[in-house]
């Protein structure tokens, strides 16, 4: 009789969830992102302070702003629409670009597949963790967002920018729902930038390739002549949440959304795997 | 010998497997992308021809005034004599030209109809004057053309000189559509879109149904529609009118078409300015109608015989009347009184409203359901291929969608067409409200605002557009409602109105107003009254009837209602004389309402799509997880018995990189238990390189290496039992020593307990700094906190990368002892080094490495005992040479730095040292020094000197 392995190793045990979210947790950029989704809020808080009135300006969805002082929930409608085409995907980039580019960095994540922690395992517990920070990061953006936009403004009907109101409990409901769908829309951003983490040793390259596509999708998505092929460019939905402020609830765009979301993702974390299974770790 | 040609290279390069694997790929992609991009970008197949054509056709009442016709035919390429295809006339709106309904019409031609469109008379560069689809005129211009159809041997025919035809045209186009169909027979179906049946009531509406001589002047559309005539009235109504016609329904405009019709116009200029090109009977008429506010008799007998109102009765060809809920201009009261009409006779007619028309232009799902109830509407009637159901639908706007800022709605379906008052239970609402008393200001300003035209209620949406101004309003409200009603229909109320003058003008509008006050006037319509004959006082005033405008409009439960009733209204000619009115609400408000279903949303596909996407995602990934376990259980089970219990075994190991280098080639050694062995080589030898296949890091290009009787490959379970460091250390530098010892043992998921991690530490010997950060260390406690790492666990195989790199001496000498101690209780240790004195005191066995292959191997004793070569230093080494050449027990004999290297007879057991030296010196030659050559370090010293040249 053989010994196949050490006593107490199983591979589907090694790196459990708490062990790489405890890793990732000390890190300062994820308490730097948790912080600046904290601060966001009630920067603008402070902002809608010393600004006085708006004058008023309705673009596209700007209306948003229109009514973003019409209490708490309106508050974290406008917070939500400020944050979730930048600031939320820097910060879902990062926890998803810099998991395993950064191991690779720091000449660690070769010690965790020599433990072993097999490879697969490996991306799945680093892209479970990215995506819970992820979400976290978000729904704590939003949480501050209530308690201080209701704490200035106060608990009030959430107002659409199209007249109608909603009681705050059920707007509570449509905002889950909007931050719900941005989260599962934020998978483009956060598994192409694990994509990207796979593929480079550089967290910085991950990060910032994954940031400078979305970009170079969103002025691709402000091309008219490119409108018959919108659809494709991943970032052709990211404002279909605002479907939850009309009446009745718009979800075409969000269902559309969700599926463009997922077959990204799904398409960006094959290439992961197929990439990281084959790869020659020599960092 | 020549250089491989190009091919030859590139071949040579493409049967590296990786790099073919890449190009391959590269070019798959390459070729999926480029064909995505060509099937996007490229103009699909046309189905059809199209032609231009200028077209004389003779009209006018005796049918004898030439005109020439701009036309454009579309003939499907299956349309031949042989298998003649069903024909579409299609109409454009007014101000716009055949190039305006270019989109729909290459459509219904993709769906197998030849397609006749023209520009109208008056327009573009068709000549005549605009007649306003005069029946002498304009209508006999499109029964020409129906002739012209009938002519053409490739369109279907009911009987000789009767083409098989529909007519399709939006507003000025619509009216046509209906005029054509009742002033010619041969028409087989019509489907007209946001058009009028009294263009005199369209322009001097009444609300309680008085004729248009009393009517209200609906000044501002008119001024658009008459007053530009010289003009472009595209260029005036702007993009927000360009209604329908992104669908590709018609429109009463289109931007773009006319204003590069200018200068090529065929017709004459104009030679009244103020006429433009209407003719000269439209142009007095309207002069008079505009400067007076009000119809004459005989200016409503000339709007009244170019309204269908007048051939309602003749029609027979079945009629599809789309009318928009968005329309200020033809509200939805004008295609219910076509409906009425035309189903008095008989005929089929459906109705369907949408959420577009002249001041919106609709949701894309509305456009796509008025496109598709068109074509059924032909099939049906005019291929006579399909069916059709009679149910009207009409769609309830819900809104804006913020991202694309477009109007949003949700369909709604119910079995017949109701009419204006419901077919529901209607709802009653109280109004409560004293009486008031309302100024109508001089001038008739300032002017209450609520429709601009050809925007509508695009303003009054978002909220603010709407404006009464105060004193001239008065209002009437209710109580929140209880529960939320769908209006579907025109609402009616009863009012009672006194007037100094015995007259008013009133304008009628019905606010829904939300919890928070404010107030939403839905498509900003209103309803403008003109009441004669009242009393001074309200006390002897009857109760009025005024039916509001017609609507699709949800009221949510808590919403109230506002009835306001005010003077002035900025779209309409208002009096100018300064007055007063009182007002009074005299009974209920009444809500017509209609039982529909929701129809199925484009979005509950998408939705559906969602769900069986994810439960596909869902089962792919269960059958690749599982498929994935029962892989790694079969590769994980084989075992070599043989080696079972060697702790690595290394067979023919290779390794080649991507870029052709080869770092290990054929490298066979094995390492037993309770060995300490050394992996000697100089720099690039490919010790790292072996060390990490080792660890399963990279993958070896050809051999295997073994642990334990376990193949190794990326993350072997095997790999457990060996402990590492390798190139470098690596831990989380924003953690201390001890957290990341620990974190790395919990990382394996094994008791705490097995871990031994106060021994590591104690090897480490890093004192307090242990709870430092990391990134504070130096790089030897890194280095010996790497080891502690290495150690943790106890691992059976202990492989340790170059670990006194960057240690001082005393810890040198520490590490060597607790090396040897390591393995003595049968546990084993691989140090690579590139020092030989290094190895010589730690090990017990070593392998000689260089350039990638094994270059010796064996007991440290073997490999750097005393060999039977020697060093002598000589004062001649020619003579040496010499002397030697025959020498006994020499086998061989070549000069070195220093002297001369003999190799000696090994039987001769060292006796042979003496040997030399005597026959050196009796030979004559000096000698000053005999040292003895150990082999290893012969070997490396040549190795590494090769290595410097």
């Amino acid at each position: 009789m053989t010994v196949d392995a050490a006593p107490g190793y199983q591979p589907g045990r090694t790196l459990s969830f708490t062990t790489e979210l405890r890793r990732q947790l000390t890190r300062r950029r994820t308490q730097y992102g948790f912080g600046f989704l904290a601060l966001l809020p009630l920067l603008l808080l402070g902002a809608f302070q010393l600004g006085g009135p708006d004058d008023g300006g309705s673009q596209r969805g700007a209306s948003l702003v229109d009514v973003a002082t019409a209490g708490g929930p309106n508050f974290a409608a406008f917070t939500l629409f400020a944050s979730a085409t930048f600031l939320v995907v820097v910060v879902v980039a990062l926890f998803c670009g810099d998991t395993v580019a950064g191991e690779a960095s720091w000449g660690s994540l070769r010690y965790l597949l020599a433990l072993p922690v097999p490879r697969s395992r490996l991306l799945r517990q680093k892209l479970l963790v990215g995506a819970a920070t992820s979400a976290a990061a978000v729904v704590l953006l939003m949480t501050v967002a209530v308690v201080g936009g209701t704490l200035v403004y106060g608990w009030h009907p959430l107002r659409t920018p199209i007249g109608a109101e909603v009681a705050p409990w059920t707007s509570l409901g449509l905002l889950a729902l909007a931050t719900g769908f941005l989260l599962v829309h934020l998978l483009i951003p956060g598994t192409l930038a694990f994509l990207l983490s796979v593929r480079t040793d550089q967290p910085l390259l991950a990060v910032g390739g994954a940031v400078m596509l979305y970009i170079v999708s969103n002025i691709l998505d402000l091309v008219p002549a490119l409108e018959s092929v919108r659809f494709v460019l991943p970032t052709a939905y990211n404002l279909a949440w605002t479907g939850v402020f009309s009446s009745p609830l718009q979800y075409e765009d969000m269902a559309k959304g969700a599926i463009s979301a997922l077959l990204y993702a799904t398409v960006f974390l094959l290439l992961a795997w197929r990439a990281f299974a084959r790869k020659d770790v020599v960092s | 010998m020549a250089l491989p040609s190009r091919p030859a290279r590139l071949r040579a390069a493409l049967s590296r497997p990786s790099v073919r694997r890449r190009v391959v790929t590269g070019a798959v992609v390459a070729v999926l992308v480029a064909a995505g991009i060509t099937w996007a970008a490229w103009p699909s197949g046309e189905p059809y021809g199209s032609s231009d054509a200028m077209v004389t056709v003779r009209s006018g009442p005796g049918g004898d005034e030439p005109v020439t016709l701009d036309t454009g035919l579309y003939v499907p390429r299956s349309a031949t004599s042989a298998h003649p295809a069903p024909a579409v006339l299609l109409a454009h709106g007014f101000g716009g030209t055949k190039d305006s309904v270019a989109t729909e019409a290459k459509e219904l031609a993709g769906q197998g109809y030849v397609v006749q469109t023209w520009t109208a008379r008056g327009f573009g560069r068709s000549g005549g004057r605009i007649g306003l689809d005069d029946p002498a005129y304009e209508v006999n211009d499109a029964r020409r053309l129906l002739d012209r159809l009938a002519g053409m041997p490739q369109v279907q025919k009911d009987r000789p000189g009767d083409p098989r035809v529909g007519v399709v045209g939006g507003s000025y186009g619509g009216g046509l559509a209906l005029l054509l169909a009742g002033h010619d027979p041969r028409v087989d179906a019509v489907v007209p879109q946001i058009t009028w049946n009294s263009l005199s009531r369209a322009f001097f509406p009444n609300s309680d149904g008085g004729p248009a001589t009393s009517g209200v002047f609906k000044r501002s559309w008119a001024g658009l529609f008459f007053g530009s005539s010289g003009l472009d009235p595209a260029a005036i109504l702007g993009g927000g009118a360009a209604a329908p016609d992104a669908s590709g329904s018609p429109a009463p405009s289109s931007s773009g078409a006319p204003a590069s019709g200018g200068p090529r116009r065929a017709a004459p200029p104009a030679a009244d300015p103020q006429c433009g090109r209407f003719t000269a009977e439209i142009c007095r008429m309207y002069l008079e109608i505009a400067t007076t506010g009000r119809a004459t008799p005989s200016a409503q007998a000339l709007l009244d015989r170019r309204s269908p109102q007048s051939v309602l009765d003749r029609i027979t060809a079945p009629t599809l009347l789309v009318q928009g809920q968005a329309d200020s201009l033809f509200p939805l009261a004008e295609a219910d009184a076509n409906a009425r009409g035309i189903a008095a006779n008989g005929t089929p007619v459906r109705v369907a409203w949408y959420s577009g028309g002249h001041d919106a232009s609709g949701s894309q799902a509305d456009q796509d359901r008025v496109r598709f109830l068109t074509l059924q509407w032909l099939d049906r009637y005019v291929k006579k291929a399909g069916s059709g159901g009679t149910s009207f639908t009409f769609s309830n706007s819900g809104g804006l969608n913020l991202s694309t800022g477009r109007v949003t709605s949700t369909g709604f379906s119910a079995p017949a067409y109701p009419g204006l008052a419901g077919s529901g239970d209607p709802r009653r609402i109280t109004l409560s409200g004293p009486p008031q008393t309302i100024a109508a200001p001089p001038g008739g300003s300032p002017a209450a605002i609520s429709t601009v035209p050809g925007l509508g209620a695009a303003g009054a949406l978002v909220g603010g557009a709407t404006i009464d101004v105060p004193g001239q309003v008065a209002s009437f409200g209710s109580g929140p409602l209880d529960r939320a009603v769908d209006v579907v229909g025109a609402p009616t109320v009863r009012l009672r109105a006194a007037s100094a003058t015995g007259e008013a003008v009133l304008f009628v509008k019905l606010y829904s107003v939300g919890p928070d006050g404010r107030s939403t006037l839905p498509q900003g319509l209103v309803a403008p009254l003109r009441l004669t004959g009242l009393p001074r006082t309200l006390d002897a005033a009857e109760p009025v009837r005024v039916a509001l405008p017609a609507i699709a409009y949800r009221l949510e439960a808590g919403q109230r209602l506002r009835l306001a009733v005010s003077t002035t209204d900025q779209a309409y000619a208002l009096p100018t004389d300064p007055t007063t009115y009182q007002v009074a609400a005299a009974g209920d408000l009444t809500l017509p309402t209609v039982p529909a279903t929701p129809l199925a949303a484009t979005g509950s596909l998408w939705t559906r799509l969602l769900v069986g996407l994810v439960l596909v995602l869902a089962l792919a990934l269960a059958v690749g997880a599982l498929v994935a376990r029962v892989r790694r259980r079969r590769v994980s089970s084989t075992v070599d018995p043989e080696n079972a219990d060697r702790p690595l075994v290394i067979r023919d190991l290779s390794k080649a990189y991507d870029d052709g280098f080869v770092a290990v080639r054929d490298l066979t050694f094995t390492v037993e238990r309770g060995q300490v062995l050394g992996l000697l080589g100089p720099n690039g030898a490919g010790k790292t390189t072996t060390l990490r296949m080792l660890m399963g890091l990279i993958r070896p290009s050809g051999g295997e290496i073994q642990v334990f009787g376990h193949r190794i490959r990326a993350g072997a379970p095997v790999l457990s039992r060996l402990g590492s460091f390798v190139e470098g250390t690596g831990f989380l530098p924003h953690l201390s020593g001890t957290d990341n010892l620990r974190l790395y043992w919990r990382a394996t998921g094994r008791p705490d307990a097995d871990s031994y991690l106060a021994e590591a530490l104690e090897i480490a010997g890093l004192g307090s700094a242990v709870e430092r950060k990391v990134k504070t260390y130096s790089q030897g406690m890194r280095q010996r906190l790497a080891i502690a790492q290495a150690m943790l666990g106890l691992p059976d195989l202990l492989v340790l990368d170059e670990p006194t790199n960057g240690l001082d001496p005393p810890q040198i000498a520490e590490m060597r002892q607790v090396l040897r101690r390591y393995a003595t209780d049968g546990r084993t240790v691989l140090v690579s080094s590139h020092l030989l004195a290094e190895v010589e005191q730690t090990c017990t066995h070593v392998v000689v490495m260089h350039q990638g292959t094994l270059v010796a191997a064996g007991t440290v004793a073997e490999v750097t005992g005393e060999s039977s070569s020697v060093l002598v230093g000589v004062d001649d080494t020619d003579a040496a040479l010499r002397v030697l050449a025959g020498a006994t027990g020499v086998t061989r004999a070549h000069s070195s730095d220093g002297g001369v290297v003999v190799d000696l007879d090994p039987s001769l057991n060292g006796t042979g040292r003496i040997e030399v030296v005597r026959q050196l010196v009796e030979g004559g030659v000096g000698v000053d020094r005999v040292s003895p050559r150990r082999r290893l370090e012969d070997v490396f010293l040549t190795l590494v000197g090769g290595d410097k040249q």
